[in-house]
C-alpha cells in the first residue's frame, strides 16, 4: 500500500486492475485504492509477471503492507516472508503527526462522544469501513441514520464505485490545513507586476492553434515559478522530524477546485523542464481527471511545492495555506485593470499580483522577496519560458 | 357485505359443510346475538345447533371443551372478552394444556369468538382489549381478523385446527362493510402486508388496523411512505413479516388497543429487538391505550384509545420531523 499523501495511514483497496499472470511495465496503473483525498490510480514500478495479489478488493490495509508479489522484477521474497495483511478496521481522525501507526481494534466503529447513531447506520458503516466521525446526522437530535451513511458514502446499499467522496476529501483538507496552521510559521509577501507582456504572448502563440492547443495564461505562471525555484531550494522539497529536505526535481502542485466543494494538488512532474505547450496539455489532464476523481499515485504524494491560481474569475490577491509537508505556497490572483507608471507616465495596464506564503522554520523574508521578483522578471521576458 | 354478516356467513358455511359445528353462547340463539351476528341462523339450524346458554361463561365455554373433546366441532362465542375472564381458568387449565396433560391422547377442536376492544361508550366493563393477555398462552392459537374478508375465510381453517383457536372481533368492525371473495382461502399462520412503504412500519390487528391505514395515508402527504402490517395472528405471532418489514424501513411502531405495560407491543417491540436491532434507524415506538379503566364520556375513551393523530405524532417524533 503505498503512501499518497504525508497524513495517509491506511487505504482500502477497491478494484485490482490486474491479474495473476499478467504481464506489468513500469507506469501501468494495477489497482485503485480508497483514500480520504478520493480513488487514487496505484502505478508499478517494476517490470515483470504478477504471480499473486495479496489483498483482497474491498480491504484495507495500513501504508507499507505488500499488495501483490511481481516476478521479474526485483528480488520476490518467499511467500513465507510475507505477511499476511491484517484488515485495519477505521479509527476516528487520524491524528496530523503521524505519530504511530493506528492500534489494532475490534470490528466496531467508534464515534465521537455525545453523537447518536443508529444501529442500521453502524452496522452499514462497520460493514464497508466507513468512519462515521465525518458523517452529519440527520435524524432526531442530530443522530447519523443509515441513510446518511449512504450518503455521505456516496454508495448504496449495492456496490461501492470509486470516486471522489467529497466529505471524506473535507475531512483531508481540514485535517491537513489544521495541521499547517499549527505547525507551520507563515510569513507572506505580496508582489504586483505588469502582466501584459505575459497575457499578450499567449495571445500571440494561439492566434493560430486549434482551441484543444491553446494556452492559459496559468501555464506561463506555473512555468515561471517552477523556473525561478532553481535558484531558490529552501522553497522545493519537504519538512521532515530532523529538518527541511530539499528536492532537486520540482514537481508543481498545482490546486485544482472540484465542483461541489473539494479542492486537489496534484503534482505535474519536473514542472521546471516541461515546454510550454506539454506542460499546458498536462494541466488539461489533470483537471480533467481530478474532477472525475482518477488522480495516479505519484501524482498525489510527490508535489514539491505547490500553487494556486485565481483564474480569471477571482479577486486581486489571495493569502495561502502551506500544504505540509511542503514548505511553500504561491498565490496568483486575477488580472485587474489598474493604471500603471511606464516609463515615467501614468497608464492603465493589466496587473496581477503573486503571493507567497513560506515557512520560517527553513526560509527567511528576504529570499521569499527575490523569489517573487524573479518570477515577475521571468514573465516580463515569456519568450524563454 | 358487512363483518356481521361475513361472520355470520362463515358459521353457516361451517354449519352446512360439517354436521359436527354448532354454535353456543349467550343470547346467539332468540336474540341473534348481542352483535346480530347469528341472527336467523336458529331458524336455519334449529335449537340443538344454536344453542343459547345460561349467562355462566365458565360453564359454556367448559361445556364446549368437553364436547370438542368428544368429537364435536363447537364455536363458542363469548359475548365480549371483557366476560371470557369468568372462562379464564377453562381456557387456560382446561384447553390449552389438555393435549400435554393427557400426553397426547386428547385434543381440543374448539373455537371462541369473543368481541374485543372499545370505543362506543359501554364503559369500563365492556370496553377492554384483552387479547394480548391470551396471546401470552401456549396451546392456543390467537386471531384477529380486522379486513371482512378474514372475518369471511378465518374461521374455517380455525375449525380444522385441531387445537383450541380464539377469534377477537373487534366489535367497532361490524359494521364495516366492503368486498368480499366466497371463494378465497386464507390461512392462519402469517401476517399481511395491508399498505407498502419504506419510511416506517405500522404494525398492527384489529380495529387499530384501520386507525393505522389512516395515518399512513395522511402521512403519504408528507412524504413519508408507511408500511401498514396487519399481525392477523396474535398468537402465534409470524416474526419473519415483522422483522422483514422493519429490517426494510428500519423504523417500526407497534399500534395496540391493548394497555402498554405487558402488552401485545411490548412483545412485538421485543421481537424486533430481539431480531433486528443492527436494522434500525431509531428506538421501536408504540401507541397504545392509555393505562387506565376505559372511560364512559366520549371524549375521555377517545382520549384514551389509540388515535390516528397519535400514530401520525409518534411516526413523526420517530423521523425526527
Amino acid at each position: 500500500m503505498p503512501s499518497l499523501g504525508a497524513d495517509m495511514e491506511a487505504g482500502t483497496l477497491v478494484e485490482w486492475l490486474k491479474r495473476p499472470g499478467d504481464t506489468v511495465r513500469r507506469g501501468d496503473i494495477v489497482a485503485v485504492v480508497e483514500t480520504e483525498k478520493g480513488a487514487i490510480e496505484v502505478e508499478i514500478f517494476e517490470d515483470g509477471e504478477v504471480l499473486e495479489l495479496l489483498v483482497a478488493e474491498g480491504v484495507k490495509v495500513p501504508v507499507g503492507t505488500p499488495l501483490a508479489r511481481i516476478a521479474g522484477g526485483v528480488e520476490t521474497p518467499s511467500p513465507d516472508a510475507v505477511p499476511v495483511p491484517t484488515p485495519l478496521p477505521e479509527i476516528g481522525l487520524a491524528p496530523a503527526s503521524t505519530a504511530a501507526p493506528p492500534p489494532a481494534r475490534p470490528a466496531e466503529v467508534p464515534t465521537p462522544a455525545g453523537t447518536r447513531v443508529s444501529p442500521a447506520a453502524r452496522r452499514f458503516a462497520a460493514e464497508r469501513g466507513i468512519d462515521l466521525a465525518a458523517i452529519h446526522g440527520s435524524g432526531p437530535g442530530g443522530a447519523v441514520i443509515r441513510a446518511d451513511v449512504e450518503r455521505t458514502s456516496g454508495q448504496g446499499p449495492e456496490k461501492r464505485h470509486a470516486g471522489i467522496d467529497l466529505s471524506q476529501m473535507r475531512r483531508a483538507i481540514a485535517a491537513a490545513m489544521a495541521r499547517s496552521k499549527r505547525e507551520i510559521p507563515h510569513y507572506y509577501l505580496s508582489h504586483s507586476f505588469d502582466a501584459v507582456a505575459a497575457k499578450e504572448a499567449v495571445e500571440r502563440f494561439n492566434a493560430d492553434q486549434p482551441p484543444e492547443n491553446r494556452l492559459l495564461l496559468g501555464a506561463l505562471l506555473v512555468k515561471a515559478t517552477a523556473l525561478a525555484l532553481r535558484d531558490f531550494p529552501e522553497f522545493n522539497g519537504f519538512f521532515a522530524p530532523d529538518g527541511f529536505l530539499p528536492s532537486k526535481a520540482i514537481h508543481v502542485g498545482v490546486a485544482i477546485a472540484i465542483r461541489g466543494g473539494g479542492l486537489a494538488a496534484p503534482a505535474i512532474h519536473d514542472t521546471d523542464g516541461l515546454p510550454l505547450a506539454e506542460l499546458m496539455s498536462r494541466m488539461r489532464d489533470l483537471v480533467a481527471r481530478v474532477r472525475r476523481g482518477g488522480f495516479r499515485s505519484s501524482e498525489i504524494a510527490d508535489p514539491t511545492v505547490t500553487i494556486s491560481s485565481l483564474g480569471d474569475r477571482g479577486v486581486e490577491a489571495l493569502l495561502p495555506v502551506i500544504y505540509p509537508p511542503q514548505v511553500a505556497i504561491f498565490g496568483f490572483g486575477s488580472l485587474h485593470d489598474r493604471p500603471w507608471i511606464v516609463d515615467g507616465k501614468i497608464a492603465p495596464r493589466q496587473i496581477m499580483t503573486v503571493t507567497l506564503a513560506g515557512d520560517h522554520r527553513v526560509s527567511d523574508g528576504h529570499r521569499g522577496a527575490l523569489l517573487l521578483r524573479r518570477i515577475d522578471q521571468l514573465l516580463q521576458d515569456p519568450q524563454k519560458l | 357485505m358487512s363483518y356481521r354478516e361475513a361472520v355470520r356467513a362463515a358459521i353457516r358455511e361451517a354449519m352446512q359443510r360439517d354436521p359436527r359445528v354448532f354454535l353456543m353462547g349467550e343470547d346467539v340463539g332468540h336474540y341473534g346475538g348481542c352483535y346480530a351476528v347469528s341472527k336467523g341462523l336458529l331458524e336455519e339450524f334449529g335449537p340443538e345447533r344454536i344453542r343459547d346458554t345460561p349467562l355462566s361463561e365458565s360453564a359454556f365455554t367448559g361445556a364446549g371443551i368437553g364436547a370438542a373433546m368428544g368429537g364435536m366441532r363447537p364455536i363458542v362465542e363469548v359475548m365480549t372478552c371483557n366476560f371470557s375472564l369468568l372462562s379464564l381458568d377453562q381456557i387456560m387449565n382446561n384447553a390449552a394444556t389438555i393435549r400435554h396433560m393427557s400426553g397426547g391422547q386428547f385434543n381440543v377442536p374448539l373455537v371462541i369468538r369473543m368481541a374485543t376492544g372499545g370505543g362506543r361508550q359501554l364503559a369500563a366493563q365492556h370496553s377492554h382489549s384483552l387479547e394480548g393477555w391470551y396471546a401470552h398462552i401456549p396451546g392456543i392459537r390467537v386471531l384477529a381478523p380486522a379486513t371482512i374478508q378474514d372475518a369471511r375465510s378465518m374461521l374455517a381453517p380455525a375449525l380444522k385446527d385441531p387445537d383450541p383457536v380464539l377469534i377477537f372481533e373487534n366489535a367497532l368492525l361490524y359494521n364495516a362493510t366492503g368486498e368480499v371473495d366466497e371463494t378465497v382461502s386464507v390461512d392462519i399462520d402469517s401476517a399481511a402486508v395491508r399498505r407498502e412503504g419504506t419510511d416506517v412500519s405500522l404494525i398492527t390487528y384489529g380495529g387499530s388496523l384501520w386507525k393505522a391505514m389512516q395515518a399512513a395515508e395522511e402521512l403519504a402527504s408528507e412524504s413519508i411512505a408507511a408500511e401498514v402490517l396487519d399481525l392477523r395472528v396474535l398468537r402465534p405471532l409470524d416474526e419473519r413479516a415483522i422483522l422483514t418489514s422493519v429490517s426494510k424501513t428500519r423504523r417500526a411502531v407497534i399500534v395496540d388497543e391493548g394497555w402498554r405495560s405487558g402488552s401485545l407491543a411490548a412483545e412485538v417491540i421485543t421481537r424486533i429487538v430481539e431480531g433486528a436491532f443492527w436494522d434500525l434507524d431509531g428506538p421501536p415506538a408504540r401507541v397504545c391505550s392509555a393505562e387506565v379503566p376505559i372511560p364512559y364520556a366520549r371524549h375521555l375513551e377517545e382520549a384514551a384509545l389509540p388515535s390516528t393523530d397519535q400514530i401520525v405524532a409518534a411516526v413523526r417524533h420517530l423521523l425526527g420531523k
